[in-house]
C-alpha cells in the first residue's frame, strides 16, 4: 500500500504544560475523520516520537470537532523550565507528528 | 433581543503587539453595548522575573511591557467606557496602579483603578506556602503564586473599576470576570461558566485564534499575516458565543483556527480544569458564520475544583547556550567533528555534565538531550552546506558554564576548518514547580487607586 504524509491530509497544533506535550490533529477534509481515527493510533504516534521517549501516549477522540488530541507525557525533555533544547515549549513538534507516513485514505 | 457583550483580547503574552491592541481599542470604541478588553501578559516564568525586578526596585515588578499596551489605548477606553482587565500587575499590581495614577496626572479623576490581590503567597507573613510546596535546599523560591479565578475581577467591576490590575489570575478568568459582570451570570451556574471559560480560553492567546501560530503556505493560508487582528468574543445572555476579530485587520477566524485554539494546551477535553469551572469540550461544536465569525456551541460545565493550582518560581540554576557554524563542502562532516571534539573536552572538564548538542539543519527542534534524533538524521547522510552547531547547558555553577561555553568559542582556533559565527549567552534560569492547595485557603482582596 502506498504511504502518504500526514501533513497533506491534516493540520495540527502543539501545546505544552510542564513536561507534557499535547497535539491536536484535524483532517483538512472532515470526511477523513474515520480514516484518521483508524490509522493515527497511539502506537504509531509513540513510534514517531520514540526519540523523545514519552512515558505514556494517550489519545482523546472528539467526533463533533473531528479532532484527535494526543497527550504525550514526559516528552519535552524537561519542558520549558528544564530543557536545554532550542524549542523548550515543543511548539514545533506538531510538525514531527505531521511528518508521519501512513496508509492514505481510500478515496 | 437578548443582551450581548463584547470582550476583546489585546495581548496573549508578555511580548505581544501593542499596535494590534490599539487597533482593537479603536474598533471597540466604535461599537455599542458593554465592552471589555483583556490583556494577558504573563507566562509561567514571567512572574518570577517580575518578582526579581521588584526586589531591585519596589516601584517595579509589574509586567515589563504593561505600559506599552496601556498608554496608547488608555484615553480611548476611558472615554468609550471600555473596562481594561489585565494580569499585567504581575508581582506588583500596586506599583502599576500608582504609576498609572501618576501618568494620568489628575486627568480622569472619576476613573477607578482596582488591584486584585491575594495571589502572591510570598508576600504573606508568616508564609503559608511551605505547607503545600516542597522544595529542596539548593532551590530558592523567588515567586510563589496561586492561580485565582474570576471572583476578584467581578467584585472590582461591580464596584465601578475602569481598570482592573491583577497578578496571577488564571488566563481565561480575565474574560470570565468581564462576562460575569456584563451579563450578571452567577459563579455557580456551571453551564454559563463553561461558555465564559470557553470564551476566555479562545481569547487568552490573542492572535492564536485569528490566524497566528497557524499559517502553512498552500495548505492553510492567512490573509495579511503581518497585521493579524485581535479576537473579539460576542457573548449573548442566552449563552451564545461567537468569536470574531478587529475590523479591517489581517488574519482569519475560521472553523480551523477556532478548533486549533479550542484544544490548545488541553489534555483531557472532557475535564479542562480552571479555577472557575471544569470545562467539558467533549461534544463542543464550531460553525463558521462567515465574515470571520465562528460560533461555538455544546460546551458543558461541571462544578469547579476544590483545589487551586499554585506555581513557584525557583532560583539556583543557570542556562547557557553557544553556537558555531560550518558552511560549504563537507559542512556536515566538519560540524559533526566539532560536536565530537566538544563532547571529549566537556567529558574532561566537567565529567557528568551532559551538553545538549544540535546540528541545526540536520536536527535541532526535534532533537533531544541524548542526541537520539540527531544520530538518526546523521545516519541518513544529509546533504547540507550550512550547519550550525548549538550546545545548551544548565548547571548551578555559573563559572563552570562560562568555562564550557568558552570551549565553543575556542573552536575558532582549535576546531575544524572554517568555523564561524560564534554566539554565546548565559542567563539565570528560573525553574517552576506547580502544586495544589485548598481553594478555601485563598481570599482575594481589592485595593483602590
Amino acid at each position: 500500500m502506498s504511504l502518504v504524509t500526514l501533513a497533506d491530509f491534516a493540520h495540527a497544533r502543539a501545546g505544552d504544560k510542564g513536561n507534557i506535550l499535547s497535539i491536536a490533529v484535524f483532517p483538512h477534509d472532515p470526511a477523513h475523520y474515520p480514516w484518521l481515527l483508524r490509522e493515527l493510533t497511539c502506537e504509531l504516534v509513540a513510534e514517531q516520537f520514540a526519540t523523545r521517549q514519552p512515558s505514556r501516549v494517550h489519545r482523546y477522540e472528539l467526533p463533533n470537532l473531528k479532532a484527535l488530541n494526543f497527550v504525550l507525557e514526559d516528552a519535552l525533555e524537561g519542558g520549558v523550565n528544564r530543557s536545554c533544547g532550542l524549542d523548550r515549549h515543543g511548539k514545533s513538534l506538531s510538525y514531527l507528528l505531521l511528518a508521519l507516513r501512513l496508509p492514505g485514505p481510500e478515496d | 433581543m437578548t443582551k450581548t457583550i463584547l470582550v476583546g483580547c489585546g495581548a496573549g503574552f508578555a511580548n505581544d503587539r501593542p499596535d494590534a491592541a490599539l487597533r482593537l481599542a479603536q474598533d471597540l470604541a466604535q461599537r455599542s453595548g458593554q465592552r471589555y478588553i483583556m490583556l494577558e501578559l504573563l507566562a509561567e516564568r514571567t512572574l518570577a522575573e517580575a518578582q526579581l525586578r521588584k526586589r531591585l526596585d519596589p516601584r517595579s515588578g509589574y509586567s515589563a511591557r504593561l505600559f506599552d499596551f496601556l498608554e496608547p489605548m488608555l484615553e480611548i477606553c476611558i472615554e468609550a467606557g471600555i473596562a481594561i482587565i489585565t494580569n499585567g500587575g504581575a508581582a506588583n499590581p500596586r506599583a502599576a496602579a500608582q504609576r498609572l495614577r501618576d501618568e494620568l496626572a489628575g486627568r480622569f479623576p472619576a476613573l477607578k483603578i482596582a488591584c486584585v490581590l491575594g495571589d502572591d503567597l510570598l508576600e504573606e507573613t508568616p508564609p503559608r506556602y511551605e505547607r503545600w510546596l516542597s522544595s529542596s535546599a539548593d532551590e530558592q523560591p523567588v515567586s510563589v503564586s496561586v492561580y485565582t479565578g474570576a471572583d476578584g475581577i467581578v467584585q472590582a467591576l461591580a464596584e465601578g473599576a475602569g481598570i482592573v490590575l491583577c497578578g496571577r489570575v488564571a488566563d481565561p478568568s480575565l474574560a470570565v470576570g468581564a462576562i460575569r459582570h456584563g451579563l450578571g451570570w452567577k459563579a455557580d451556574d456551571w453551564q454559563k461558566m463553561a461558555v465564559a471559560t470557553a470564551a476566555g480560553h479562545l481569547l487568552e492567546c490573542c492572535a492564536q485564534v485569528t490566524g497566528g501560530y497557524f499559517a502553512h503556505p498552500g495548505m492553510k493560508d492567512i490573509p495579511d499575516p503581518a497585521n493579524l487582528g485581535c479576537p473579539i468574543a460576542e457573548i449573548h445572555q442566552d449563552g451564545r458565543l461567537i468569536i470574531g476579530k478587529t475590523r479591517n485587520s489581517g488574519g482569519r477566524v475560521s472553523e480551523q483556527t477556532v478548533k486549533e485554539q479550542l484544544l490548545y494546551e488541553v489534555h483531557d477535553p472532557r475535564r479542562y480544569l480552571t479555577p472557575d469551572v471544569v470545562l467539558d469540550l467533549g461534544v463542543a461544536h464550531v460553525q463558521d458564520l462567515g465574515n470571520d465569525r465562528v460560533e461555538v456551541t455544546g460546551v458543558i460545565g461541571h462544578p469547579r475544583p476544590d483545589t487551586l493550582k499554585g506555581l513557584a518560581g525557583m532560583r539556583g540554576l543557570w542556562f547557557g547556550e553557544a553556537e558555531i557554524s560550518y558552511a560549504g563542502p563537507g559542512a556536515v562532516a566538519r560540524a559533526a567533528l566539532a560536536r565530537d571534539i566538544l563532547l571529549e573536552r566537556f567529558d574532561r572538564l566537567a565529567p557528568g555534565v551532559q551538553p545538549w548538542i544540535d546540528l541545526s539543519g540536520v536536527a535541532s527542534l526535534f532533537n533531544d538531550q541524548a542526541g537520539r534524533y540527531l544520530r538518526k538524521q546523521l545516519a541518513q547522510v544529509p546533504l547540507l552546506e550550512d550547519v550550525r552547531v548549538r550546545i545548551g547547558l544548565t548547571h548551578t555553577d555559573r563559572s563552570l558554564l562560562e568555562t564550557l561555553l568558552a570551549e565553543v568559542e575556542s573552536l575558532y582556533t582549535n576546531g575544524p576548518a572554517g568555523g564561524g559565527g560564534v554566539r554565546r549567552h548565559l542567563a539565570e534560569a528560573v525553574t517552576t514547580r506547580s502544586f495544589l492547595l485548598p481553594r478555601d485557603e485563598i481570599h482575594t482582596a481589592l485595593e483602590w487607586y
